[in-house]
């Protein structure tokens, strides 16, 4: 079953010749491989948001620049949409294809160009994937820091079009803080540097306004990222909670007390149970909520800050407190909270995963408020959380073989987006808005505010041909959507005409 | 001028900006008019931030700040201070009454830049009056926010030329438990080796200087980590005063008539052969020069070297800031034409053109 999207609201898009386009393509570009046939586009249907699914009017799959640039010359000219896709692994169908468009699949540019230890850079083609670069920094004893938690996977090109975040984000940073350079192709196949080999650039930081731009404002064609010493020691700390709001709070007196960890999970004990079943990571199932707590550095440091953190989680009333043994014990506890949405896939047979962010101390009212969702609209709701940075992972477990059940995991996971908007938050902290996210758009942002979007956006792609539909919604959209959801009996946009 | 310390302004600021694009009117934007020396002369009518200041909020264990455009950088220090925490990026002031949007639109850094991040890396949100006469909020007070165009980290460094920035929220981090200076009588290759050696190693640095044939190093972390680093680098101590008198431009290199310029270069760069006097910072990635040679000769040398220059001093170059690629250049053009129609704000601060 999929979610069939009302494109009406988001403007027209060109109609494309698609056999003239073939044509052209295979002409002037007779080496570069391209799907056009029904059951070759079939896996390019999605990608890592599964119920959202448009089969492309053509994919092609570029190995060198010059591809990319001819191809992107060709489709300005032409007026053709075109869709990039690094490993197809988002969560907010930010790579979901259009009918009328090229998906542009830059996975094949997947070599890694430069180690350069001294100079503590890696270049990297766009297609690289994340985990590969510290793979390859590993010899230097140096490492690529962001780590989505889909690191095997996920391209490099995707996490800069996403900003991607991972569980040592508090510390180390997003994927924004860990780049320096970035070499794009405009809309109309221009080559343009963002950001240099230096730690600064000259002029606007657009290397930060491209960084999370979901393949809306350029096509990535090479990354160069930062990279950092291996922290001597890593060790964590489990400590289990009678109680989510106790977890919580802990947190808070974690970073109260001085301590930047360098991860600090949290999980409810839905969570807990599904990421124990499958991994048997050795968590206590009866907890209602755990923290995962990673203390790195040199060794004298991380040992005298695992007591610290102990006596914190001890004062905030954890039911016990546990710190990993040994090296395998700690991949172990890791690796039930990496693996916390596939465990859940177990449970379910279909998860929706939600991304909102919120100030910490709203915490407990927002996990309160979540229940309350959960129980009106009969879904269960299991919560894994960057509790460091605030980043909420809801999983609302439905089946999409029920009637019904589809359309109600999506409103509740909607009504959870504009708790987390109420409180302060924001409705996405690494998936992106994609596709799936462009109503709550309209929750978090007002007419000016995404006015001014569609403004940036004219700036570099006035015609709108890369990835149309995504991210930002038009204001018309969220007229309609508005229609549906009143606030504080207002509509967001009275000043737009109602059809 | 009397400054309150806690005054919402920000109607008055509106109101002003909507004047001006009613009436054409260009406008330079000033807080503390520390920073004047940056960028390029712009002519217009001030828009002065400071009747707009206050912390508006600051949970410490939120790790984030939130304060008015116009609120003193050293009043907002204070309130960090009190807590334990501190600006990770040591942004310079250059003067008493700097302003924490002075400091966000020049986005300037201090000595723990490569290690902890530039002004730009600790923006979470900003509201801004924009080129439409819209007061606006992007961003938030959250670690992590994907929703949308990242336009409050497009605002550090943009020198007030995309719109009038009235609000800032910024991410903050508990102060180092122990901190240590040192001082190494070394020649400058052997620094600037043993600078990238210690890189690729978990050692705490946070700060790393040269000049006066002298290595300054600042060690900064845990009580165990820093005791260790420093026996392991046994050398003389450093008064840890004298990092603020780097940032500041207060050591007597800075005292001089001579055209100084900010040189920018990728952080492992050897020995610069650069005509005049320099001093190293950041770990060898940045760079200042006292120097009569003329712009197009320094920028030669340090474009060679993978970086760039910016003059320091104002009137000694017709173009302060680096020059940038044809594309990049265009875009600028689009992006400005963009955000702010009429050209009001700041006009040609940064490059004539924007
Ligand atoms: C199990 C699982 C766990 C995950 N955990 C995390 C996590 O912890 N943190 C996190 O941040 N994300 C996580 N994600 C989401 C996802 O992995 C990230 O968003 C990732 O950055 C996407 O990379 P990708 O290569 O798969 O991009 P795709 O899904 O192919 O594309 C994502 C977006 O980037 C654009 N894009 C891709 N390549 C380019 C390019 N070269 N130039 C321009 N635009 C481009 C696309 O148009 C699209 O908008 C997870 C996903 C899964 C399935």
């Amino acid at each position: 079953m999929s979610i069939v999207y009302d494109e009406r609201v988001d403007g027209v898009l060109p109609k494309v010749d698609k056999a003239a386009l073939l044509s052209e393509l295979q002409a002037r570009l007779p080496d570069l491989d391209v799907l056009h046939t029904e059951e070759d586009l079939k896996p390019y249907e999605c990608d890592g948001l599964s119920m959202y699914r448009t089969t492309p009017m053509m994919v092609v799959l570029p190995e060198h620049i010059g591809q990319v640039e001819t191809l992107l010359k060709i489709c300005h000219q032409r007026q053709v949409p075109v869709v990039a896709r690094g490993a197809g692994t988002g969560l907010s169908g930010g790579a979901l294809p259009l009918e009328q468009g090229i998906l542009l699949v830059m996975a094949r540019f997947n070599k890694i160009l430069e180690i350069d230890p001294a100079g503590r850079f890696a270049r990297v083609q766009p297609g690289v994937r994340n985990l590969a670069i510290s793979q390859a920094a590993a010899p230097y004893e140096l490492y690529y820091a962001p780590d989505p938690s889909s690191q095997i996977a996920c391209s490099i090109g995707g996490n800069v079009a996403e900003n991607a975040g991972g569980v040592h984000c508090l510390k180390y940073g997003l994927t924004v803080h860990n780049l320096l350079k970035v070499e794009i192709l405009t809309v109309e196949g221009e080559r343009m540097t963002l950001g240099s080999d230096a730690l600064d650039s000259p002029g606007f930081d657009l290397l930060a306004l491209f960084t999370g731009s979901e393949g809306m404002l350029g096509i990535v064609t090479e990354v160069t990222v930062k990279l950092l010493p291996k922290p001597q020691v890593a060790k964590v700390l489990l400590a289990s909670f009678d109680s989510v709001e106790k977890a919580g709070r802990a947190v808070g007196d974690i970073i109260a007390a001085g301590i930047i960890p360098g991860g600090l999970e949290m999980m409810d004990n839905l969570a807990i149970r599904a990421a124990e079943d499958f991994i048997h990571a050795g968590y206590p199932v009866d907890a209602e909520a755990i923290l995962l707590c990673e203390l790195d550095g040199v060794e004298a440091d991380v040992h005298a800050d695992c007591e610290r953190v102990r006596q914190v989680l001890e004062a905030a009333g954890a039911t016990e407190v546990r710190l990993a043994r040994d090296e395998a014990e700690r991949v172990r506890f890791w690796a039930g909270r990496k693996n916390a949405f596939p465990a859940v896939g177990r449970i379910s047979p279909d998860y929706y995963c939600m991304d909102g962010t919120i100030p910490r101390r709203e915490l407990p009212g927002v996990l309160k408020g979540i229940a309350d969702f959960s129980e009106e609209y009969g879904l269960r709701v299991a919560n894994v959380f960057h509790a460091g940075d605030g980043n909420m992972h809801p999983l609302i477990l439905f089946d999409a073989n029920q009637p019904g059940e589809l359309e109600r995991a999506e409103a509740l996971g909607g009504k959870i987006l504009e708790l987390c908007v109420k409180v302060g938050g924001s409705i996405t902290g690494e998936h992106g808005v994609g596709r799936e996210k462009i109503n709550q758009m309209c929750s978090q942002f007002n007419s000016d505010e995404l006015t001014l979007f569609h403004a940036v956006k004219a700036a570099f792609d006035p015609s709108g041909l890369l990835n149309p539909g995504k991210n930002i919604p038009t204001l018309h959209r969220c007229a309609e959507f508005g229609s549906m959801h009143v606030h504080h009996g207002q509509l967001p946009f009275p000043e737009l005409e109602r059809f | 001028m009397v400054v309150r310390h806690d005054a919402d302004a920000s109607k008055a600021l509106l109101e002003q900006v909507n004047q001006a694009l009613n009436s054409g009117t260009k406008l330079r934007i000033q807080g503390g008019n520390s920073k004047a020396f940056l960028g390029r002369k712009v002519e217009g009518e001030v828009l002065d931030t400071r009747v707009h200041c206050g912390i508006v909020s600051y949970d410490p264990t939120e790790l984030v700040i939130t304060a008015r455009a116009g609120t003193p950088l050293v009043d907002l220090q204070a309130a960090l201070d009190e807590a334990g925490q501190m600006l990770t990026c040591e942004p310079p002031h250059f003067a008493e009454d700097a302003t924490v949007g002075g400091m966000l639109a020049a986005g300037l850094s201090g000595p723990r830049r490569p290690w902890s991040g530039a002004v730009r890396d600790l923006v979470l949100g900003t509201r801004v009056i924009t080129g439409f006469g819209k007061h606006l909020r992007f961003g938030g007070e959250v670690m992590k926010n994907v929703a949308g165009y990242d336009v409050s980290r497009l605002m550090a460094g943009s020198l007030g030329c995309l719109g009038l920035v009235t609000e800032v929220s910024l991410k903050v981090l508990p102060k180092p438990r122990e901190c240590v200076s040192l001082r190494f009588e070394v020649d400058v290759e052997t620094a600037l080796k043993n600078l990238a050696e210690w890189g690729q190693q978990p050692i705490p640095i946070s700060a790393a200087s040269y000049h006066d044939n002298a290595l300054h190093l600042r060690l900064e972390g845990g009580e165990g980590s820093v005791a260790s680093a420093r026996e392991r680098l046994s050398c003389e101590l450093l008064d840890g005063d004298y990092w603020q008198q780097l940032n500041e431009h207060q050591l007597h290199f800075f005292r001089s008539e001579t055209p100084l310029w900010r040189i920018s270069v990728p952080n492992n760069t050897g020995v610069l052969a650069l005509p005049g006097e320099q001093l190293i910072d950041w770990g060898g990635a940045q760079r200042w020069l006292k120097s009569d040679s003329d712009a197009q000769t320094i920028r030669r040398i340090v474009s060679e070297a993978g970086g760039h220059a910016t003059c320091f001093t104002p009137g000694a170059c017709d173009s302060p800031m680096p020059p940038l690629s044809a594309p990049l250049q265009r875009y600028h053009r689009q992006l400005k034409a963009q955000l702010d129609p009429q050209g009001i704000f700041n006009p040609g601060r940064m490059y004539p053109e924007v």
